[in-house]
């Protein structure tokens, strides 16, 4: 089972739209995925048309008390299943700081799911906080979104220094320009050069296009409703970047 | 993983557009999944339905260029799936060990064993899928509508079947769904699998056995013609279903089986002839006599070539590739033998003698009442057992290997009555009272399986030098093989007399008799 986490200490870059088209694309390509909304906006439940809302909430996840695989959903989509958001997600630093081993709870947490799922993807919300830490320490993959800002650019070297301070496991980082302006001058630019000159870069981009937008209208994963859009190539090129760097095989 | 699911049947194949939309629009609001999709199934077992008897369903799936193979288990459940590859799906037959490697293949190997997997089914269905909503649009359950028409074994329409499964996290509304299913008109819960429905529409019956000569039914007051006529059509009826799959060479069980039912009924003529009509057992004993031995060349290299990966196993000094021209040997030899086998069965000679032997059956008919069949089981076996202790009794130490081998036939033939007559009898104590006559044909039949093995060996060497320019390697590993054959034979000549002592034992022959007397009383 590999997991992987969309990640921005920033929010409004295109996490979620990232870890609901990347896990329909897994699915769809037959691994088992889950996708667990962390956010406790519920962005990624809403736009799979789940309630975000888990019974005994963040507390019973976190300490135990309600097994992981009862929460779980199944979506519209073959393979793909949801642990939604819950609101008591906001909470989720202060349930960790009382849980043992905090960094490690999410690992522990997943591991029970290994036969069951092939992939799971974190939906995080934006912070950097013990549950990132936490988050962060589960991956095996981080798939960060960056608007092509210089200040975006130095979060990222904030993130890969925070992760090599790890000791044993660290995730690897595939960081992709999101949310891309054609119009603007400095995202072309800065998307067109350093994926050439760093190796955390994925080659493809995704742009800013209204079909994405069109999601939360549509409550579905671009993919499946709008297939042969340029979004859709292009999260599909991301997903087979994705996959080949995370090792995926079969 | 346990299944959700839940079938149905539709009363009213007529007209299953309308009523399942009628019965079901007050438990869910509906949405059509998707345009219809045709699935080609077949569903496969071997001959003797080894994986239907052990609770599971074998089925190959999918359209034209991407079908899998899906294992259930007696509750539904999916066991292992395989994705076959795009446009070279297995022929069918087929073995299990040419299956692609995964864990359908590692699941199938210990059930079906040597025998081939064959359809038993096969069938076409168009499925059309239902999505039940909630009030966010989002799918809670799943209606799969299934027409299935079968083409194999004999073409038959099913009523629609109904396949509701349940998304994760929605149970609650797919009871409620469900429970309306249940009560609703014209909708019924599905008595048996999809495999069932569509044997029964061809008016066959999943497990059906290809009709064992010892399984067949028998009173102990009925005239013993009467008996005989019973077990010896039911054997004809197994020798014959196993015809054609030993000419296809689909397995080697079916040469196995065959021999089974020709050395049977020529057992049968032998010991119990004179209680059937004057002449029949004169007329066709030489028959199946030629019969029995057109097979065993094929067999005997069956045998060898089932062996070969034990008796390449237990070299010492020699490596298995030494023995690969000898594989190659066996391998070709046998093809021949099957080539001539199967024109033997192919013969007018074969055709003339199953169809003779047919209507010399039935036109058995039994001069009286008796003897019964009782009063013909406690002679025949009475008299087989004294001729095995006879014999027995006369076997020194310096007996030749051939004694032992009439030994054998002799309680092959004793054991034989026993399974004939077997259903007069109270199977606990048949068990009890075949038990040491078992291990001692246990005994003898290694004994005389490596007499046997040891000297084809030997025959096989000088025909490998004669012919192939075979290398010495090969030659001394086939010696190794020939020095464990010897062996083995060595230890259950010793284990020999013990075994003979526990079978003539008073307390073995006290149930052994018992068991015939009571019967016959």
């Amino acid at each position: 089972m590999k997991v992987f986490a969309t990640y921005n200490i920033k929010g409004g870059v295109g996490k979620t739209a990232a870890a609901v088209n990347l896990g329909y694309l897994a699915a769809r390509d037959g691994y088992r995925v889950l996708l667990w909304d962390l956010d406790p906006q519920g962005a990624a439940s809403y736009l799979l048309r789940i309630k975000p809302r888990v019974k005994g909430g963040g507390r019973a996840l976190i300490h135990g008390t309600k097994p992981i695989h009862a929460a779980i959903k199944g979506t519209d989509f073959d393979g793909l299943d949801l642990l939604p958001a819950d609101f008591t997600y906001r909470n989720l630093d202060l349930l960790l700081d009382s849980a043992k081993q905090p960094a490690r709870r999410l690992a522990a947490l997943l591991a029970p799911l290994a036969g069951e799922y092939d992939a799971v993807f974190l939906d995080c919300p934006p912070s950097i906080s013990l549950l990132s830490e936490s988050v962060l320490h589960a991956a095996a993959l981080l798939l960060v979104p960056l608007i092509p800002t210089t200040l975006s650019v130095r979060t990222l070297e904030q993130l890969t220094e925070f992760v090599g301070t790890f000791n044993g496991h660290r995730p690897d980082v595939l960081a992709f320009f999101s949310m891309i302006d054609r119009r603007k001058r400095l995202h072309t630019q800065i998307a067109a050069e350093l994926p050439g000159q760093r190796p955390e870069f994925a080659a493809t981009v995704i742009p800013a296009l209204s079909v994405i937008e069109q999601m939360s209208v549509q409550r579905a994963p671009v993919s499946a409703f709008a297939p042969r859009s340029l979004a859709a190539r292009q999260y599909g090129q991301l997903w087979g970047e994705a996959r080949q760097r995370a090792g995926l095989t079969g | 993983m346990a299944s959700d699911m839940r079938e149905f049947v539709l009363d009213d194949a007529a007209r299953p557009g309308r009523a399942v939309p009628d019965a079901l629009a007050g438990s869910a609001a509906w949405a059509n999944g998707g345009p219809a999709r045709v699935r080609r199934r077949i569903w496969l077992d071997t001959f003797d339905w080894r994986l239907y008897r052990a609770g599971l369903t074998l089925e190959q799936a999918g359209s034209r260029d991407r079908a899998e193979l899906v294992l259930t288990g007696r509750d539904g459940a999916i066991l292992a799936a395989e994705l076959l590859a795009a446009g070279r799906p297995p022929r069918w037959p087929s073995l299990v060990s040419q299956l692609p490697a995964g864990p359908v293949r590692e699941l199938l190997e210990p059930v079906a064993g040597v025998r081939a997997l064959c359809p038993v089914v096969r069938a076409t269905s168009q499925v059309t899928e239902l999505r039940a909503l909630n009030d966010d649009a989002k799918t809670v359950a799943r209606l799969a509508v299934d027409r299935m028409s079968v083409t194999f074994p004999a073409r038959a329409l099913l009523p629609a079947r109904l396949t509701l499964t349940p998304v994760r996290g929605y149970s609650g509304i797919t009871d409620r769904i469900g429970a309306a299913m249940t009560s609703a008109p014209g909708i019924a819960i599905a008595p048996g699998t999809a495999l069932d429905a569509a044997l029964a529409a061809s008016g066959r019956r999943a497990g059906q056995p290809a009709g064992k000569g010892t399984s067949v039914q028998l009173s102990p007051s009925m005239p013993a013609a009467a008996g005989l006529r019973t077990v010896l059509t039911a054997l004809l009826d197994e020798l014959e279903a196993n015809v054609p799959g030993t000419i296809r060479d689909i397995d080697t069980e079916f040469l196995h089986d065959l021999r089974i039912a020709v050395r049977r009924t020529r057992s049968v003529i032998k010991l119990c002839g004179r209680a059937l009509p004057a002449g029949l057992a004169t007329e066709f004993r030489p028959e199946f006599r030629w019969l029995g031995d057109l097979t065993t060349p094929a067999r005997d290299l069956d045998v060898y070539l089932l062996a070969f990966g034990r008796m390449t196993a237990g070299l010492v000094a020699a490596s298995p590739a030494d023995l690969s021209p000898f594989h190659d040997y066996l391998a070709h030899s046998r093809t021949l033998q099957y080539r001539r086998l199967a024109a033997g069965l192919r013969s007018a000679r074969f055709a003339r003698l199953t169809a003779g032997w047919r209507a010399a059956l039935e036109g058995v008919r039994p001069p009286g009442k008796r003897p019964t069949v009782a009063q013909l089981a406690a002679a025949r076996i009475g008299a087989a057992n004294r001729r095995v202790l006879r014999a027995g009794q006369q076997i020194t130490a310096a007996s030749p290997p051939e004694s032992l081998h009439q030994l054998r036939k002799g309680c092959k033939e004793l054991r034989y009555l026993v399974e004939m007559f077997g259903s007069i009898y109270d199977p606990a104590e048949r068990w009890q009272a075949v038990r040491e006559l078992k291990a001692l044909q246990d005994c003898l039949g290694a004994f005389q399986d490596a007499e046997v093995q040891g000297s084809e060996i030997r025959g096989f060497a000088g025909q490998l030098l004669a012919t192939r320019g075979v290398p010495a390697t090969t030659l001394l590993a086939m010696g190794e093989i020939a020095v464990g054959l010897a062996v083995a034979q060595r230890e259950a000549r010793r284990e020999f007399d013990g075994r003979f002592a526990d079978f003539a034992s008073h307390a073995s022959q006290a149930r052994l008799a018992g068991l015939t007397r009571v019967a016959a009383a």
